[in-house]
């Protein structure tokens, strides 16, 4: 009598190949992904049935939150030492190569721009940390606006710069659903003055009702 | 899961332990896809949607009122955006004596996309159908634009006059601004309110009373 062997049959799969490929594609999305630029606010942004994409580059986003205080995010990498420097001009103010560095790292613009560099021996706010930053912006009235074009009104100061370093700089609003239409009224108001009348508002996407 | 054996229990004396190096993969795999899928989520849906709009510049030096070229009465509609999610139309002028010549309504399906819609609908009728092509990929992208563009000059197509007042929310704004996109308005224009605005909707409001006691005013 002899045994009939059943082959054993490993049911073990060789999975080094197949983590390969998943550590690569994982590579390859980990750096090719941009990441949201933090903001000082939450902002909930009104739904459009509008496809168009916001451009990667080249925007200055203003952002508005529901009590109407107004931050800046410039988002051009290769003019934003050059904005500042003019924006430094105007105010006589100037920055060290510090402060400059702090500058392009930091993604929100929302203080005014006097208290940007410290004086009387107390530090302005680029010379402080990320995190002490973020602190402040949370707090803080956002960027001054005014109705009427006036040096106090920084956002078109901001605006007025940015744009004269770049020509091709777009501009996206991006406010939240509550915000009362009067406040963003008067930053459209102070970009008329400024003669841009080319917005893009932030929305996020909802589908095209059934029938339409 | 690892298969590192180190033998068990019954050990034979004099015969090496048998040492297998095949660790399973199968858990890193795991983690790896779903790392894969989070940041293949992040990249594609961080990117926000925009709606593109034009202001007019303001106080034009030059521009003379006769210059400015004014809607035909018979196809432009008025929208005030009020307090509280409403909305008040009215079509070509206003008429300041009869109260019921403004109309209110709501930013739901019903509401203003039904009224838009009816006054546009030659022009909605063709889009859908253009719409319908494209999804269905009978016509290219370009196809699609160029006949966009071709039925959106109808002579019937409407132009949409939005006036947000005060009261208003930004999402009302691009409420209304989407219904434009939904209905296929081509032309529309966002403009501040007017006096002659306001007494339309306090008229509306008193039910009339309004216009028996102060006169309309001028602009």
């Amino acid at each position: 009598m002899s045994k009939v062997k059943v082959k054993k049959q490993s049911t073990f799969i060789d999975m080094t190949a197949m983590s390969d490929v998943t550590v690569l594609l994982l590579t390859f999305f980990m750096l090719t992904a941009t990441f949201l630029p933090k903001e000082p606010v939450q902002v909930i942004t009104p739904a459009s049935v509008s496809e168009t994409k916001i451009p990667e580059a080249n925007v200055m986003t203003i952002l508005i939150d529901p009590k109407g205080r107004v931050f800046l995010n410039l988002n051009d990498p290769e003019h934003k030492e050059e904005v500042l420097k003019n924006i430094g001009k105007d105010y006589n103010l100037n920055f060290t190569k510090k402060q400059m560095d702090s500058f392009y790292n930091l993604t929100s613009i929302g203080v005014p721009i006097k208290s940007l560099v410290g004086s009387d021996g107390k530090p302005g706010f680029l010379d402080l940390t990320m995190i002490q930053q973020d602190e402040i912006l949370k707090n803080s009235p956002g960027v001054p606006t005014d109705t009427i074009l006036s040096a106090n009104n920084q956002l078109a100061v901001w605006v007025k710069a940015a744009r004269n370093v770049n020509e091709n700089l777009q501009l996206a609003i991006k406010a939240d659903q509550g915000t009362p239409y009067l406040t963003v009224k008067n930053v459209f108001s102070t970009l008329q003055d400024l003669k841009e009348n080319r917005y893009s508002l932030v929305t996020t996407l909802r589908g095209m009702p059934e029938g339409y | 899961m690892a298969e590192v054996n180190t033998g068990g229990g019954e050990e034979k004396k004099g015969k090496p332990k048998k040492i297998s190096l095949r660790v399973d993969f199968t858990p890193m795999v795991d983690m790896n896809m779903l790392l894969i899928t989070f940041f293949m989520f992040c990249t594609t849906l961080s990117k926000p949607q925009t709606m593109d709009i034009v202001l007019p510049t303001k106080n034009i030096e030059g521009l003379k009122e006769e210059d400015q070229s004014l809607a035909p009465e018979s196809k432009s509609i008025t929208l005030i955006l009020g307090e509280e999610n409403k909305v008040y139309y009215y079509f070509g002028k206003p008429k300041f004596d009869d109260y019921t010549s403004l109309k209110e309504t709501d930013y739901s399906p019903n509401g203003l996309r039904t009224m838009l819609a009816e006054r546009n609908e030659k022009i909605v009728k063709e889009m859908t159908q253009l719409r319908i092509d494209r999804a269905k990929k009978k016509i290219s992208e370009e196809v699609f634009k160029e006949k966009s563009e071709e039925i959106k000059k109808d002579e019937s197509a409407q132009i949409v006059i939005i006036k947000p007042t005060d009261a208003a929310t930004y999402k009302n704004l691009v409420d209304a601004l989407d219904e434009m996109a939904i209905c296929s308005v081509s032309r529309y224009a966002v403009v501040d309110m007017a006096d002659a605005d306001n007494y339309l909707v306090e008229n509306l409001k008193t039910k009339g009373a309004l216009s028996t006691q102060a006169p309309a005013p001028k602009n």
